[in-house]
């Protein structure tokens, strides 16, 4: 994992990026902006968790970034790097045609960053999703629950330390299944 | 080509044909008023998707709905994981089914903008072919599976064989009709010879005809208009602001389509219209969908017609296998194909992220290498699950009969949505 470290690593980041977009974020939240970089033609801002709504809402709302589509969210777990996780998003300005990628590093003892629902709906069911795979909580989500697995799955399955040939089925006797409309447990 | 020429569907905007309060105030109900709770599937003999939909009803108006997805999931991203790149390939199939040739290519093009390389202008113009065959079947898949749930089961079974002209092709192009397995990273499984031109232009043809009996029993019909009509109705900020894409994006008269936005192998050098409608109602989804087959079938009689001859796979040892010939009597050879089987080719460290049109929208995959043979993540943004958050709030407030037609355009593949 090492080589994957300096990739992400402010100290790869490039100075002067070719994308307006990345130069307009460094300059106006130089203290958030960790580091930028241009891969393969596409921008990636990393960004840390404090500064995450507000960088979020100027793309959104600039007409210069006109960001108006949050196309996926999801988390990466780089297991024995720090911070551990991190949160990716990508996002999509319709009229200007363009993309950017902006990432939170997250360290695993502390894994909160700040929900995106109150800037575009459509994270509601890719934070459920984060959270169910990797454990990450979204603060301010109005219902952070699992999505795909149940409620008594145990761990978050995505995460590089869930072992791949774990089983933990949901049948048998003694499975206990709970009916989402009323909270008590039936059998 | 003609440049971002935009195809009206629709004349005027079509009425709202019901009026309907979204929630039931004290003065509009006379008796006391306890909402009912409604639990629709997860196997419901009019929804074809595994999805299970919790409903509070007043009557027959929905008051709340919330929908609860995973029936389905498999865990994809971590299989992926835990093999190498090319072993991915058929589990790629089995996300969106009913395309899979779109899912293959969309991956291969993520690994490939991963590696650096380019593929040969053959395999460029048979993944376009093989891409938009895909995409014909999902379209007559859905728009079958619609008729069928509304109750027209004639206008089913025209889309179902229409389908089967399809996977015709699928099986001329890589010997499978369902699972194909078809893209490999760097080319394709195999090439087609020269009889495809003509079988191509032959199941078009009785495809086509198929597509334009469905349209005549479909579109005079007044009880499937009805149903369609005014149904599953919501603004374009709302769509943007969810992240739905494809057919149901350009229903509502935004004409993204990723093929135009930002093109990829030969999207550029074709000619086809994207259609849009206005209103963005369940009718205008349906002919949508109806155009765009005309337009796919557009494609493809370019491209068979276009298609110049060569090779169908990168000349590169350590990326595609080397032909069995060379294998079987040389050293070296022999030694690049027991590595590249066992090891996998490794790409470079970094992440990329590669949008394709998929049937119901933008279909991305996003890869994070750590400069091995297996991809350290391997996530695909997939359009049925940003689609099917959108269900909810399209169905809160209408009548109960109101969800088929909306779930069905909205055409939720389980094996995408749930990964």
């Amino acid at each position: 994992m090492s080589e994957a470290e300096n990739a992400t690593e402010p100290a790869d980041a490039v100075l002067q990026p070719a994308s307006p977009v990345l130069r307009d974020l460094l300059a106006r939240f130089a203290g958030h902006v960790l580091a930028v970089n241009e891969y393969r033609g596409e921008a990636t801002a990393i960004v840390d968790r404090a500064g995450l709504l507000d960088v979020c809402r100027h793309l959104r709302d600039d007409p210069a970034c006109a960001f108006d589509m949050l196309v996926d969210l999801t988390a990466v777990d780089y297991l024995g790097r720090r911070p551990r996780f991190e949160t990716v998003c990508h996002l999509l300005s319709l009229d200007r045609n363009d993309r950017i990628r902006i990432k939170v590093p997250l360290e695993e003892d502390d894994l909160v960053v700040p929900s995106l629902v109150p800037l575009w709906s459509g994270a509601n069911w890719l934070e459920r999703e984060a959270f169910d795979m990797y454990g990450v909580r979204f603060e301010g989500h109005p219902q952070l629950k699992r999505i795909y697995l149940y409620e008594q799955f145990e761990g978050h399955p995505l995460r590089k330390d869930y072992p791949k040939e774990k089983r933990q089925p949901l049948i048998g006797p003694g499975a206990v299944h709970r009916d989402p409309m009323n909270d008590d447990l039936t059998r | 080509m003609s440049d971002t020429h935009v195809h009206t569907l629709v004349e005027e905007p079509k009425p709202v044909l019901r009026e309907r309060p979204v929630e039931p105030t004290e003065d509009s109900l006379d008796l006391p008023f306890e909402p009912m709770e409604l639990k629709m599937g997860p196997s419901h003999p009019a929804t074809h998707g595994t999805v299970r939909i919790l409903l509070k009803l007043d009557g027959e108006r929905i008051v709340e709905a919330e929908v609860e997805v995973g029936y389905l999931h498999r865990g994809f991203e971590k299989e992926c994981e835990s093999g190498l790149y090319y072993q991915a390939f058929p589990y790629t199939d089995r996300l969106n089914y009913v395309s899979p040739i779109i899912n293959n290519v969309g991956y291969a093009l993520a690994c490939e903008k991963l590696f650096g390389i380019d593929v040969p202008e053959r395999c460029k113009w048979l993944r376009v072919i093989a891409s938009e065959v895909s995409r014909m079947s999902d379209h007559f898949t859905c728009l079958g599976a619609c008729s069928l749930e509304l109750g027209a089961f004639t206008a089913f079974l025209y889309g179902v064989e229409a389908r089967e002209h399809l996977w015709d092709l699928h099986d001329a192009l890589c010997g499978a009709r369902v699972t194909t397995n078809y893209v490999r990273i760097g080319g394709v499984s195999m090439d087609v010879g020269p009889e495809f031109r003509a079988l191509a232009k032959e199941k078009l043809a009785a495809a086509g005809k198929l597509q334009q009996d469905m349209e005549d029993l479909l579109l005079s019909n007044p009880i499937f208009l009805g149903r369609m009509e005014g149904t599953g109705l919501m603004g374009r900020s709302e769509l943007v602001a969810l992240g739905v894409t494809g057919p149901l994006l350009r229903a509502a008269g935004i004409p993204y389509d990723v093929r135009r936005a930002q093109p990829y192998l030969t999207y550029d050098r074709v000619d086809f219209d994207i259609p849009v409608g206005e209103a963005g109602d369940n009718l205008d989804r349906f002919l949508v969908r109806i155009e765009e087959l005309k337009q796919s079938r557009r494609i493809i009689e370019q491209c068979v017609d276009a298609m110049p001859t060569g090779p169908v796979d990168v000349n590169d040892p350590h990326i595609r296998l080397a032909g069995k010939g060379r294998v079987f009597n040389r050293m070296e050879e022999m030694i690049t194909q027991f590595k590249l089987v066992t090891e996998g080719p490794k790409p470079p460290v970094g992440e990329v992220y590669q949008a394709v049109e998929g049937g119901n929208g933008e279909l991305g995959f996003y890869l994070v290498s750590d400069g091995t043979g297996k991809p350290y993540k391997c996530r695909p943004r997939s359009p049925s699950f940003a689609n099917t958050q959108a269900l909810s709030p399209m169905i809160e407030g209408s009548m109960l009969a109101d969800v088929i037609p909306t779930f069905d355009m909205i055409n939720m593949i389980g094996g995408e949505c749930d990964r």
